[in-house]
């Protein structure tokens, strides 16, 4: 069941601070984050959207701990990732953050179960243990009767709901999806939304979705603009408001955005009775 | 982790299956060539292997292998005779000779002469016919190949009589003896029935057979014989070497062998190897998928190396099968028997998969080490 939680700094999932990122040298340096500020609230679906190359996909690289950060500061669930030593990046993602990719991922000779169950085999759990636990995960997506099929025999959207089981097994506090209905029809692309909403999204766990598809924007809690290596606005879907991201781009190049970007309620007292978050970005 | 390394190794049947074929097919090529160069190789020393006697061969200084033996004045086995620690010695003579059928064919024929008192050098197995029917006149005995080839297709008989250098031979024994490298026949007789069929020939004793005191070093007596005789006396393992080591170095065979085993090992690498090397960027993203996922650098190394091992294994076993295999079988037949698919071979070319599967799996991890867990985003 989807909650809403406070969008306070202290208890947020993700935390950006000032985040560049620039991949390249001289000539060929090319800057995919140019002082990136955002906060993401666990019990929230925060939806990540932008045209191509605006850096969404180089940011949840970062919050998911596969990228570093050129600078800036990054904490994940309470960690700074930036001080992690390369195994200990390892071990936070295998414990702490789920996985739903574009093209599903799955490992085309497992089965739908064994699929299901790699988190946990990675973790060090016994196999049946394991399977026993994926099956559960793939019945609350609805593959109960699909246990057992090779993903060549599963439609898109089955795949993908089989890589949301795989994402959720092992009960990760952040899961990390990037266009995961960019290659589903319509229905299917619902379905899965609708799945992430439902299954994926507790109190304590931040859903945070990379996406093209306008269609889904209404399951957003919080929906994240990029453009141009920079957050251009974010809203919140309920209320409609959404609040301009210029700002932060002039903070993020003169170097001020730490003290005054961040994710305060908007004080509008009718706004929070709707439990609008707007964030003064 | 090991499941999963195998479940994805084993789940696509085509490209496991051509992954095994290829290291097979390398450990088939590799094995078989290896061996029957070995077989060859040993051939040239077959006969010196099969005189069981005597341990001491003792001939010319300037022989450099065992066909190639100048005949020796008689009194030199008196001289080797009377050497201290010396048991005893006797002639010993080996020619080609050419033996006329009834039919009027003829074959070239290895003859060796014996010692007619001890017949020292003799065949130690016969399959019809008795060694001492030697001592009957004219008698010869054959060796089981050598029949085949001068009467093929007829059954084992013994009381054939063909000619040897225009003399009457008469054949009372078959015997098993080791093919020599030239796959002539083998014929046995007296040497006092060399001689005969050498008349005119002033000498025809090209080796002397001896054999040392219990308690004497028989690479001492070899000295004390070559000090005192001028003559060369080699140990029988010391000859055998000399003789593989004449055939090794002075005939094309270890290149033309060397050729194939090494394009057996390069067509191992470049096959098992590139198609490993496909199937692990075929799997890129799974890995991509799983490096995200959590999975260590070192568990992937384990992974790639569980898999090029189990590759490597069972081709390799299966390899080794179908050489096995292929020995039984051609074993039957008369002129390829004898060669067959030694421990040594199988060691050296499981050595040789060995760098096939290292080669394979350091290509493919290489890949799989650099590859950034963020791939996994890039649609």
């Amino acid at each position: 069941m989807a909650t809403t939680a406070t969008a306070s700094p202290s208890n947020a999932a993700v935390l950006c601070r000032n985040v560049v990122k620039a991949f390249g040298q001289g000539d060929t340096r090319t800057i995919a984050l140019n002082g990136v500020n955002v906060d993401i609230q666990p019990g929230q679906l925060t939806l990540l959207v932008g045209p191509s190359g605006c850096g969404k996909t180089t940011l949840i690289s970062i919050v998911a701990g596969l990228l570093n950060p050129t600078s800036g500061e990054v904490q994940v669930l309470g960690s700074d990732l930036s001080r992690m030593t390369g195994t200990q990046l390892v071990q936070f993602r295998q414990r702490n953050i789920g996985f739903v990719f574009q093209q599903y991922n799955l490992l085309p000779t497992l089965t739908a179960s064994e699929n299901a169950a790699i988190p946990l085999i990675i973790g060090g759990m016994p196999r049946h243990k394991a399977f026993l636990a994926a099956n559960e995960m793939l019945s609350a997506v609805g593959l109960e009767k699909r246990l057992h099929a090779l993903p060549n025999q599963l439609s898109g959207g089955q795949q993908q709901r089989v890589a949301i089981a795989r994402a959720l097994v092992h009960e990760p506090r952040l899961l990390v999806c990037d266009e995961p209905t960019a290659a589903l029809d319509a229905q299917s692309g619902q379905t899965v939304m609708d799945l992430l909403k439902r299954v994926a999204l507790q109190s304590d766990r931040a859903v945070i979705i990379v996406t093209h598809d306008s269609r889904v924007f209404n399951f957003g809690d919080h929906i994240i603009h990029m453009d141009d290596g920079l957050v251009t606005r974010q809203e919140t879907p309920q209320s409609g408001h959404a609040q301009s991201g210029h700002a932060q781009s002039e903070h993020a190049q003169s170097g001020h955005n730490g003290q005054t970007h961040h994710a305060s309620p908007d004080s509008s007292p009718e706004i929070n009775q709707k439990s609008v978050q707007v964030y003064h970005v | 982790m090991n499941w999963l390394a195998l479940r994805m190794l084993t789940g696509d049947r085509g490209k496991y299956l051509s992954l095994i074929f290829s290291v097979t097919f390398a450990t088939l090529l590799m094995t078989q060539q290896v061996s029957i160069f070995m077989g060859i190789v040993s051939r040239s020393a077959s006969q010196i292997v099969d005189v069981r006697d005597a341990d001491l061969w003792i001939m010319d200084q300037k022989v450099r292998f065992i066909d190639e033996a100048p005949y020796l004045p008689p009194t030199e086995l008196q001289r080797v005779r009377g050497i201290h620690g010396v048991q005893w010695a006797v002639r010993f003579h080996k020619s080609n000779v050419n033996a006329r059928l009834d039919d009027g064919n003829f074959r070239t024929a290895v003859l060796m002469g014996l010692d007619d008192a001890s017949l020292v050098g003799a065949p130690r197995e016969m399959i019809l016919g008795s060694l001492e029917d030697l001592r009957r006149p004219d008698a010869v005995i054959i060796d089981k190949a050598g029949f085949e080839y001068m009467w093929p297709k007829q059954p084992y008989a013994i009381g054939k009589e063909f000619q040897i250098v225009d003399r009457r031979a008469v054949l009372v024994g078959i015997c098993k003896a080791s093919a020599p490298f030239t796959t002539l026949p083998i014929l046995y007789t007296r040497f006092s029935q060399a001689e005969r069929y050498h008349v005119g020939q002033r000498n025809v004793m090209n080796y002397i057979l001896a054999k040392p005191e219990p308690d004497q070093n028989p690479e001492e007596i070899c000295r004390r014989i070559n000090d005192q005789t001028g003559l060369m006396a080699l140990t029988q393992d010391q000859f055998f070497w000399k003789t593989i080591n004449y055939f090794l170095g002075s005939t094309g065979i270890p290149i033309n062998f060397g050729i194939t085993i090494a394009l057996g090992f390069i067509v191992g690498i470049a096959v098992a190897g590139q198609t490993f090397y496909l199937f692990t960027l075929e799997n890129l993203k799974q890995f991509g998928a799983l490096k995200a996922m959590g999975v260590t650098n070192l568990r992937l190394i384990g992974m790639i190396l569980l898999q090029a091992t189990v590759v490597g294994l069972t081709g390799y076993a299966i390899g080794l099968g179908m050489t096995a295999a292929f020995f039984t079988y051609t074993n039957r037949i008369t002129h390829l028997a004898g060669i067959h698919m030694t421990w040594l071979a199988a060691g050296g070319v499981g050595v040789a998969v060995l760098m096939i599967i290292l080669v394979t799996s350091v290509v493919s991890l290489r890949k799989v080490l650099v590859l950034e867990p963020a791939v996994v985003f890039r649609g």
